[in-house]
């Protein structure tokens, strides 16, 4: 072969990039690690506020449901016209009339400035984060997803990005902060231990924009699921804490502490739900664009290979979800836990199948 | 469920709305499973009416997905013949109950099928009514307003010097403009928007009926070959060319798209050094082909990711390996065998194996018609000090190790054969010099002699071959078309709100204007308030208010903004 002094040039140069894309990773981790402590601080300072919202609002909330109803008042047309007509939002019956909690700083000045300083650090390290991606993908010369290493250190970087976009959308998000990085660390954690494979072009097989498409679409849908998973799984712990409260109960001081400064279970249940729904027709997607390619490549749409399998699986799930919350007046915990149970399926396809299960898919290289 | 169905969204609407509230979904009404006592007519509506009720539909969906389960986790006999007969080794009582239940083709076995099949009657007998509803609902006009707007989940109101039929004819108008579906219905307007939702839905839950149509139809008409060409070899698309062939149940023959091939070569470059030494880097095959009986030849190449396709058949390059070129001669010198023999490959590195065959035409010394059968072991790569696998999948240094064999291969007795397998009853090795079985390891050109003046076997040099998959599923079109529908009828369904508008204006006591307006959507969202906002800001405009009656209204606190009742729940997104 005539260019074979170039490839090993090449080769040399992409080693050294794939060293630096392993040393941004290394120190990404490291700043997140920084942002864990920075909103443990905050969680810890946000506890010295004593603000008490939720049961304040459930305790009182008996009487004055009969005199009045629930209203909140807001200006219409923003500040433009001040004495336009106002709109009178009055939230629906048998929905629990609670405000949202503060947030992981409880109002607390000191952990408000940690949890601050928390988010800087959190986006400080998706930059270097990202661009560790980004030298990986450079010196692979390929989209940065063809094996396990690679999506995960990919997938982190994308969860992240999700959260830093709804922070931006000024979505209320923060309590997210702590959850988040912690669930990064580890999944980091793992990639750099477990499953680190060394730079590496990619079998013929896997010689397709299908990949770009259907893996970039796969872990964008991965990231939502988790973002919402997490707003579920704090929504049926909040929810619990509520129902105790209206039922008279005292729950301990930690859980008090920890779950008022929460979103309210409602909102938080509607973000989860908003998330799940407005990712599912991209997953639908996901799984067409698969089948697209697995004919290309294989020579059949769907065969029933593992990973398949289980991507039907977790579609199905998730629309068993929404149609729980739809039509079959699932409302609350039930469709909660299915919801659960579709990012379980979710997770599983990711980590179970490519280790425990063999498929054409597992060449991806665990 | 029927037409006058008032499919009530039961946890938001209060009583006193009414028809307002009604209908705002097709959804169809969950009735509670009250028994018939009307015999078999009366039963078989009955089932009909649970079949397809949201509920068992949502059960069905559930059973699906697990039922999906065991098939990722028991081998199939579909994906993996292999892997079933170890695990039917293995576990010996668990083979014989899995077989009963078919949970080693899981995704064809009766049960499953019944789960689909269930949930697609289901969706069929759900569907259709939605549709006419949604019909009768585009035809019809959204409903009029309640009497009491207070109740509704966005509401405003204002007094103004405006006439009222001025007011609702400008509220006509806007809404109108807006492109809400709006009528006058006695002192109010009423007014709908975004039929889109229900749309999207029907045409996601319909392309999932076209989806699935499809893919049986293709199974139906399904066909399925392989087969191997060695390099300067072709093929021609009939069903007697193929090595092996799967059709399903409504396949004919005639089906098959003519076309032929040649291949020209077969090239498989790997990656040279480093960790990942003999991955594969590039496979491509490059063929002679021609369209139809008699085409015209056309160059072309199939890789993996990149098949051919002609009309609706597809040509996928699924496997690739070496045939060594041999010419067998017999003892007085005369060619009996001049043949590439495709070898098959053991290992990533293409350590190969098989049997050349020579079923006639030679002739032992004695003047006896004999067969032979020689046993071939290629390494493509060989290294000193590693006898028996190959350490390169390319060929770097290639070896041929022959053992050769005579006598009666077995071939004529109509037991089908392997042709990588010799059939070792009725035949005899060759010895060497001390009488052990003759074996010798071959480089290209070398040539291995036989005892006693029995011939000889030469090994020429080595040819590639590769294997194709020749796929013809016709419908798929179908599917795709499906597929996409399904993907944006989802969207419309998931992203778009379906709401209604009311403005009522009436002259009060006073002689001034009374405008109230209020807005409902299918779920609580923060859009309903601001849209109805904005458009209550459009009106107002265009009928300023009134100054209020000298009576303060008694709910002015609430309207104080300085002082928020920790009781308040703000709309959701509103700005703070
Ligand atoms: C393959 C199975 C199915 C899938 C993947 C599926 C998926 C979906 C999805 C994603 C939605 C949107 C939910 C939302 O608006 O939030 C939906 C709505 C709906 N589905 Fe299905 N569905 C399936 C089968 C069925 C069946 C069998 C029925 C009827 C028995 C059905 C009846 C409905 C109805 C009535 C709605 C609309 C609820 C509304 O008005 O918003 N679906 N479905």
């Amino acid at each position: 072969m005539t260019l074979a002094t170039g490839t090993e040039l090449a080769t040399a140069a992409n080693e050294h990039l794939a060293n630096i894309s392993n040393t941004l990773i290394y120190s990404a981790m490291a700043v997140y690690t920084l942002a864990f402590f920075a909103y443990i601080a905050e969680w810890l300072f946000g506890s010295r506020s004593k603000v008490a919202r939720t049961a304040a609002a459930l305790t009182t909330g008996a009487e004055k449901a009969k005199s009045a109803p629930a209203v909140t008042v807001q200006t219409a047309g923003g500040t433009a016209v001040l004495e336009r007509p106002k709109v009178v939002v009055r939230s629906s019956a048998g929905a629990r009339d609670v405000p949202d909690g503060p947030g992981a700083h409880g109002g607390d000045e000191q952990g408000d400035l940690y949890g601050r300083i928390a988010i800087s650090l959190t986006v400080l390290a998706f930059l270097v984060h990202l661009c560790g991606v980004i030298a990986r993908a450079v010196s692979v010369q390929r989209a940065p997803w063809g094996n396990m290493y690679e999506f995960n250190i990919t997938f982190s970087t994308v969860a992240v990005g999700v959260y830093l976009t709804l922070l931006v959308l000024k979505k209320n998000v923060r309590w997210l902060g702590l959850f988040l990085v912690t669930t990064v660390l580890l999944d980091l954690g793992i990639a750099v231990t477990v499953l680190y494979t060394a730079s590496d072009q990619l079998v013929p097989a896997l010689h397709s924009y299908w990949l770009y498409i259907h893996v970039s679409t796969a872990i964008l849908c991965g990231a939502v699921f988790y973002v919402g998973a997490a707003g579920t799984l704090l929504y049926l712990f909040k929810d619990s804490y509520e129902t105790k409260l209206e039922n008279g109960g005292t729950p301990g001081r930690f859980a008090t502490s920890f779950l008022e400064r929460l979103p309210a279970s409602s909102s938080l249940d509607k973000f989860a739900y908003r998330l799940n729904a407005a990712v599912f027709p991209l997953w639908t997607f996901t799984i067409i664009a698969g089948a697209i390619w697995a004919e290309s490549a294989w020579g059949r749409y769907w065969g029933w290979d593992p990973k398949e399998t289980w991507a039907f699986i977790t579609w199905v799930a998730y629309a068993c979800y929404l149609h729980a919350r739809a039509t079959a007046g699932w409302k609350g915990r039930k469709a909660a836990y299915l919801a659960l149970i579709a990012f379980g399926c979710w997770l599983f396809n990711y980590y179970g199948v490519n280790i425990f299960v063999s498929g054409k898919h597992s060449y991806a290289g665990v | 469920m029927s037409k006058t169905t008032t499919g009530t969204p039961p946890e938001r609407v209060d009583d006193d709305l009414g028809a307002a509230g009604s209908q705002l979904s097709t959804a169809p009404k969950e009735d509670l499973p009250n028994l018939p006592s009307l015999g078999v007519l009366g039963w078989a509506r009955w089932l009909w009416r649970q079949l397809t009720s949201m509920r068992v539909a949502l059960l069905l969906l559930l059973l699906l997905s697990l039922g999906a389960i065991p098939g990722s986790l028991i081998p199939q006999s579909g994906t993996d013949e292999t892997k079933v007969a170890d695990f039917r080794k293995a576990h010996t009582f668990l083979a014989p109950v899995y077989d009963k239940l078919g949970l080693f083709h899981v995704y064809s076995s009766v049960w499953f099928s019944a789960i689909y099949m269930l949930l697609f009657v289901s969706l069929i007998g759900c569907i259709i009514p939605r549709s006419w509803q949604f019909v009768g609902q585009l035809r019809g006009r959204p409903p009029g307003a309640p009497k009491r707007l207070t109740r509704l989940p966005a509401y405003t109101t204002w007094r103004t010097q405006a006439e009222p039929e001025q007011v609702r004819a400008d509220a006509l108008a806007l809404l109108g403009r807006r492109r809400f579906r709006a009528h006058l219905a006695g002192d109010a307007v009423a007014a709908e928007k975004g039929y889109l939702r229900e749309f999207g839905n029907l045409a996601f839950h319909i392309a999932l009926i076209v989806l699935l149509t499809a893919f049986a139809w293709g199974q139906l008409f399904k066909s399925e070959g392989n087969k191997l060409v060695v390099e300067g070899d072709g093929f021609s698309n009939t069903t007697t060319q193929y090595d092996d062939f799967k059709s399903g149940n409504l396949f004919t023959a005639d089906d098959l798209v003519p076309f032929s091939f040649n291949l020209d070569k077969f090239t498989g470059t790997y990656e040279a050094s480093g960790p990942n030494q003999g991955t594969p880097r590039i496979y491509r095959a490059d063929i002679d082909y021609s369209k139809g009986a008699y085409g015209k030849q056309e160059k072309g190449s199939i890789s993996p990711n990149h098949p051919l396709s002609i009309g609706d058949a597809n040509v996928y390059l699924t496997a690739h390996g070496y045939a060594p070129l041999i010419t067998v001669r017999d003892g007085k010198g005369k060619v009996v065998y001049h043949q590439a023999v495709p070898l098959l490959p053991l290992d990533s590195n293409v350590t190969s194996t098989g049997v050349i065959k020579v079923l006639d035409g030679y002739r032992n010394p004695a003047g006896v018609r004999e067969q032979l059968g020689i046993k071939a072991f290629l390494l493509p790569t060989y290294t000193k000090g590693v006898e028996t696998a190959s350490t390169f999948p390319a060929l770097r240094n290639p070896v041929l190790n022959l053992e050769p064999y005579h006598g009666d291969l077995g071939v004529n007795s109509g037991i089908p054969q392997s042709v990588y397998q010799l059939d070792k009853t009725h035949v005899k090795g060759y010895k060497d010099a001390k009488g052990a079985q003759l074996r010798d390891n071959l480089r290209p050109g070398q040539t291995m002699k036989l005892p006693n003046g029995a011939g000889s076997i030469t090994y020429e040099g080595t040819k590639e071959w590769a294997n194709f998959q020749v796929v013809q599923q016709p419908g798929i079109d179908w599917a795709l078309g499906g597929a996409l529908v399904a993907i944006f009828g989802l969207a419309g369904s998931l992203f778009i709100q379906r709401r209604r508008v009311w403005v009522r204006a009436v002259k009060g006591a006073d002689g001034v204007t009374v405008v109230e307006m209020a807005g409902l959507g299918r779920s609580e969202s923060a859009k309903v308030p601001e849209e109805l906002g904005e458009l209550a800001g459009i009106l107002y405009d265009k009928a300023p208010g009134a100054p209020e009656p000298e009576q303060a209204p008694d709910d002015s606190s609430d309207q104080d903004d300085t002082t928020p009742d920790p009781h308040v729940v703000p709309a959701e997104g509103a700005e703070k």
